[in-house]
């Protein structure tokens, strides 16, 4: 059933949003932690559950894609104006592509929300009330999973990947001299202001040292809940082997129905 | 809340706003040559001028895929990057800043086009308040002469044809400056700014504004420069190559 849309301040006033059928999903967590691989599962299972999924991702807008780029190669981007490109960016998939969506009864799975923003500016600066009240166009999400790692966990998994960046080491913030010790304070800051969010907005938190399957199976219990409350005997538990899936008949949510 | 405070830095921050075609350009041109005339270092910006998101607020446009948040961010955006490269550093260094725009455009379009009053207000919440701000008060029938008859090409946002008020393109012009105009009443309300008659000669109104300003620089000491004037110039980005630029 649409519900009313709830936001974290203003919303958007010229726009109907009392009539999104779909559910907003957000993945939340810091860099390197697995949030992509397990956002590719979820996409999967999902469709073969016979759901239209839109998956989204933080800066990934057609309209700001290049501009943040540019930024983030420059070195000449104050903070202020780096979180009006962002905030810029989600707007424009915000209106764009998520509301469309959720308007059609998509399931919109956002890799990464208006927490990141919240998280990595009050690793700045702690008062962080300007950047809450810049994304009061934002909806609530109907879920946030926080995929959560202590830094200990995280690093060596961040060297084994895609190594350290500029940005994610928060090198712009002269914290050390040296890009691991960095990396190291600058996460444990994110990490720190994550969990304080996590409390505050009620993230459902999800043990990120665990295995690949097991974090998958922890997301799919949460996201089920969300999905169909009513109908937890629906609760698929076992992460499905890719190999299996190829050949893996599509059941819609129509015909499932039907069968009960 | 916005603009409880003044600045605390030695120079001064001189803003005209004002519907297209007020004349408020004109006079922010004599208000600078008459301050460097007296020997004042003056520094101009402009709405909407920073580099940073030029090509995308351009392309966005173009595209027509604008949305009122995204055309207001965007905005956002291009003024804070101005206000810390180059609004900021001469305000620091005691220069004298006149902005040809400045937040209630902000302020009076974003609300126009539908977007949260509190919410615009709250984005721009890092703007320091201006020592002086003059609103160049039009009737809608006198601006749409000089802008129709001087400029005959409308373009889509600025007719606020996102508005979809109107088909053709001059009527939704004069319908978007309408609300705007009503929109400017609350906010030289809500914030204080001097009203000048802009249906003034431009002389008149240029002697008023000098007035205005004379008494803003009481105290403040003139920094006589005979140094080589550079442009817009107070720092330097690392040069990117043309494929990084959007």
């Amino acid at each position: 059933m649409p519900k009313e849309t709830k936001f974290f301040g203003e919303g958007l006033p010229y726009l109907n949003t009392n009539d999104l059928k779909g559910k907003l999903i957000a993945i939340e967590g810091t860099d390197g932690v697995g949030r992509s691989t397990q956002m590719d599962l979820l996409e999967r299972w999902l469709q073969v559950q016979g759901y239209g999924v839109l998956v989204t991702g933080w800066t990934r807008s057609n309209l700001m894609g290049a501009a943040i780029e540019m930024a983030k190669n420059g070195n000449m981007i104050d903070r202020m104006t780096m979180s009006l490109l962002y905030a810029t960016d989600f707007a424009d998939r915000l209106e764009n592509q998520i509301i469309p969506a959720l308007r059609s009864g998509f399931v919109v799975l956002s890799d990464r929300y208006v927490y990141t923003a919240f998280a990595r500016d009050s690793a700045r600066d702690p008062s962080m009330k300007w950047v809450k009240d810049l994304f009061g166009f934002a909806p609530i999400p109907d879920l946030v999973c926080y995929l959560r790692i202590d830094v200990e966990n995280l690093i060596p998994r961040v060297i084994e990947s895609g190594g350290m960046n500029y940005w994610e080491s928060g090198m712009d913030l002269h914290l050390t001299n040296n890009i691991f010790d960095s990396f190291k304070k600058y996460q444990k800051n994110l990490i720190d202001a994550y969990d304080k969010l996590a409390e505050e907005y009620r993230f459902e938190v999800i043990d990120a040292r665990k295995s690949v399957d097991q974090i998958q199976q922890d997301l799919r219990e949460k996201i089920q809940n969300v999905l169909k409350p009513e109908k937890k005997e629906l609760v698929v538990t076992k992460a499905i082997p890719e190999e299996k899936l190829e050949g893996a008949k599509v059941v819609s949510l129509q015909e499932r129905k039907e069968a009960l | 809340m916005l603009f409880q405070e003044n600045h605390h830095f030695p120079g001064k921050l001189i803003i005209v706003e004002g519907i297209d075609g007020s004349g408020k350009s004109t006079q922010l041109k004599l208000l600078n040559s008459w301050l460097e005339s007296q020997g004042y270092p003056v520094f101009m910006t402009e709405w909407n001028s920073s580099q940073v998101i030029k090509k995308t607020t351009k392309e966005g446009k173009k595209k027509k895929s604008l949305t009122p948040t995204t055309f207001s961010l965007l905005h956002a955006t291009d003024f804070a990057d101005r206000l810390y490269y180059q609004i900021l550093p001469p305000i620091k260094a005691g220069m004298i800043v006149l902005a040809d725009r400045y937040v209630f455009t902000a302020f009076a379009r974003d609300a126009v086009r539908g977007v949260h009053p509190n919410w615009v207000r709250k984005v721009y919440n890092f703007a320091i308040k201006p020592d002086a701000s003059f609103y160049f008060k039009t009737p809608l029938q006198t601006a749409m002469e000089r802008i129709l008859s001087g400029r005959p090409k409308l373009k889509f946002y600025e007719a606020g044809m996102d508005l979809n008020m109107s088909d053709s393109i001059e009527e939704s012009f004069k319908l978007f400056q309408g609300m705007i105009l009503k929109e400017y009443d609350h906010i030289v309300e809500e914030f204080g700014l001097s009203v000048i008659d802009a249906t003034l000669d431009i002389e008149e109104q240029q002697k008023i504004v000098r007035e205005h300003v004379l008494k803003q620089l009481e105290g403040f000491t003139t920094q006589r420069r005979n140094y080589a004037k550079r442009d817009k110039v107070f720092w330097r980005r690392f040069a990117l190559s043309e494929h990084q630029r959007p």
